[in-house]
């Protein structure tokens, strides 16, 4: 079988990089008649093949929403891109031809979902939506698009492939449905795949076999790969660099151990004292006071000011600016350094 | 009943060895019919709790961890009797509450409380947080006269945390967080002696999850209440729990101390699950020993023979499906740590992983 798949899986090819993609002050509003909800202010992150990327943050961060509008599935109106470029290999996602656009998405960037119920179409057999994508993009008769099927689901390990083509959604478990997305949305060899909470529906034995297969399709493809997600765990487990979002901008950006060791951001802090812990039992909880932002009314200056610890005047008045704190580690903190040396 | 805010005041969580047990679950079972056919007849049964036992004490907190489909959700809705059983007994106060007519189990659920998961779906969004907290005074007049209810209620927003002055306000008006509050704040309106809470804090973000843990706990120190903690969550349950219940299909598989279950547990699929949770730590990686299991969990409405959790388990042999292993005590202590395994000696050992 001498499918893209197999024969680009390896190395970059000459003229390209190893950026993938880069995002560069991104600006997403919701308009209502209620007003206009702010749900990204100025994101910029960036993804290298192969690497692994955690976009982490409570809901409302805006950390979907960064994962719609890369994928270019938002919906324009209510959503409004003011400002703001998504490259693609050089090239900005947002300025594409919605052809181009098309050609992009599915193929190049494909993105799983929670809910893999909701998004797999329940009157369709699984075999023949998978299958679907290669006569779609690929233009291949019924019998080479179902043989690739049939390949796709032996790959994400599923049972019995060959019998279970033909069988419907809700024939399968809630792990074997998050395992039929993952083999579409690798179907075309995509070079970005983002995924949105992927295992935050399954039951915790079932999350590590499929977090699993992640990793393995992963570092066989040579993707980059964003996961979206509030469990700390799974980063901790997955992921290669951290973007932590609040209030719908970036706070801090670090490698997974410089994070989680020397956390340069007042809310990454309270986030990783407020997990459980073994010696903890018995005391309170550490507890982040107050409550998340709301997109409609953002808090002047810092977002995360109303329920920071080390709030002074600039923080009301002033976003802060990005401080280095090492080698790709930086925090959007007035007093990053104070905060990192603790 | 005892002024709740005067009582019982302990500082020291952890003992409850001593405390009288106020709730034993006998055997209790519950099959669901499966209809089918144009004649709507029975053809087969939902196993969704088969054979479960446990005492629950005063002022305790007993977890009930599992994952979906194991029947945890069933035995809490049992232990308010929202579901009739299918056999067993639940003894409360030396009676038997499924032997109860209507009236006096109305009476006694005043003693047992429950707290739902989903707090933007369990509260009626046309009512005000007076009515919805006051809603249990409704159907016990003579728990708090009328003149006082809005007095009362207003102590038990406080209680848990709310600002009085928004007693008129909507749930709508309130966050997740805030909303699972009045929850717990209309669970503990009448006294109860239990409050059972179904994933009390699962729909809920991590920052705010630790401030509703951080009232349940003083909560239960002020009133000495004993809870029933429900969650697929296992660090949330270590954090909270005194004893815990390890479910899988429609059984207790393991039953111990905290520490027993999470420092020395002897049923493989107590191992498996609690290997199986990502820790938060990048260090961690790569360095502890994980178990993974194969496939998914059985369906409840055909379960295994035998040993139910032998189709996934690597120590299986022939016995695990025919036989069904027994809840026994494991000798490791008080001889209050149980587990249900042909083979927990070789589970122990901790040499035998797939």
């Amino acid at each position: 079988m001498t499918t893209s798949m197999d024969s680009r899986a390896d190395r970059p090819r000459p003229g390209e990089t190893d950026r993938l993609l880069e995002v560069k002050d991104l600006h997403v509003e919701f308009h209502s008649r209620e007003g206009v909800a702010h749900a990204i202010n100025g994101v910029d992150l960036h993804l290298d093949r192969g690497e692994t990327l955690a976009v982490l943050g409570e809901s409302g961060s805006g950390k979907s929403v960064t994962a719609q509008a890369i994928m270019g599935i938002l919906d324009m109106p209510p959503a409004v891109i003011p400002r703001g470029q998504i490259l693609f290999q050089g090239r900005d996602l947002l300025t594409m031809k919605p052809r181009e656009r098309r050609a992009v998405r599915g193929a190049e960037i494909a993105m799983i979902f929670q809910d893999a119920l909701s998004s797999l179409n329940p009157v369709f057999p699984v075999g023949w939506q998978i299958a679907e994508m290669f006569r779609q993009h690929r233009g291949l008769n019924r019998s080479d698009a179902k043989a690739q099927a049939i390949r796709l689901m032996e790959l994400v390990n599923i049972p019995a492939a060959k019998e279970r083509v033909n069988a419907y959604p809700h024939q399968f478990s809630g792990g074997m449905r998050q395992r039929i997305m993952i083999a579409m949305a690798v179907a075309l060899d995509p070079k970005v795949l983002i995924a949105d909470e992927p295992t935050t529906a399954l039951d915790v034995t079932v999350q590590a076999q499929v977090m699993d297969l992640l990793k393995e399709l992963q570092a066989q493809f040579h993707m980059g790969l964003i996961l979206i997600t509030h469990d700390l765990g799974v980063v901790a487990d997955i992921a290669d660099r951290i973007n932590v979002m609040y209030g719908g901008s970036i706070m801090e950006s670090a490698d997974v151990r410089d994070l989680y060791a020397h956390p340069g951001h007042p809310y990454t802090q309270g986030l990783l004292d407020s997990i459980p812990r073994l010696d903890m039992k018995g005391q309170e909880l550490y507890a982040i006071k107050g409550l998340p932002p709301s997109l409609m009314r953002m808090p002047s200056g810092c977002p995360f000011h109303p329920r920071c610890a080390h709030a002074q005047d600039v923080c009301r008045s002033e976003f802060p600016p990005r401080v280095e704190l090492g080698p790709r580690h930086e925090s959007a903190c007035h007093f990053a350094q104070e905060v990192v040396r603790g | 009943m005892a002024d709740p805010t005067g009582s019982t005041t302990s500082t020291a969580p952890t003992s409850h060895d001593d405390a009288p047990v106020i709730l034993r679950a006998q055997n209790l079972t519950k099959h669901y019919p499966i209809k089918g056919g144009v004649l709507r007849r029975t053809v087969g049964h939902v196993r969704a709790l088969e054979d479960v036992s446990f005492d629950l004490r005063a002022g305790e907190t007993l977890g009930v961890v599992g994952e979906s489909g194991c029947g945890k959700s069933t035995l809490g809705r049992m232990l308010m009797r929202l579901e009739e059983p299918t056999g067993g007994r639940l003894e409360f106060d030396g009676v038997d509450l499924y032997s109860l007519g209507r009236r006096e189990m109305r009476r006694k659920r005043r003693d047992i409380q429950i707290v739902f998961q989903d707090p933007y779906t369990s509260l009626n969004p046309r009512k005000t947080v007076a009515d919805l907290i006051g809603e249990p005074f409704d159907v016990h007049p003579d728990a708090v006269p009328r003149a006082g209810r809005r007095r009362r209620v207003q102590e038990l927003m406080e209680l848990v945390g709310l600002s009085p002055e928004h007693i008129n306000r909507y749930p709508h008006q309130f966050s997740g967080g805030q909303r699972q509050r009045i929850g717990i704040a209309r669970g503990i309106a009448l006294n109860p002696k239990i409050l059972v809470c179904d994933e009390p804090v699962s729909a809920l973000d991590v920052s705010v999850q630790a401030q509703v843990i951080n009232v349940m706990e003083r909560l239960q120190r002020e009133l000495g209440l004993a809870y029933v903690f429900i969650a697929h969550d296992l660090s949330v349950v270590r954090h909270i729990a005194d004893r815990v219940a390890v479910m899988y299909l429609g059984r207790i598989v393991e039953l111990g101390t905290e520490d027993e279950i999470y420092e020395r547990p002897t049923h493989p699929y107590t191992r498996a699950l609690l290997s199986a949770v990502p820790v938060p730590d990048p260090l961690a990686r790569g360095t502890r020993q994980e178990i993974k299991l194969q496939g998914d969990v059985p369906s409840p409405a055909n379960p295994p023979s035998g040993c139910r959790f032998h189709t996934r388990c690597w120590l299986a042999r022939d016995v695990c499906s025919t036989d069904e292993p027994q809840l026994v005590e494991r000798n490791d202590g008080r001889g209050e740590h149980r587990s249900a395994c042909h083979f927990t000696e070789e589970s122990v050992s901790g040499r035998t992983t797939p």
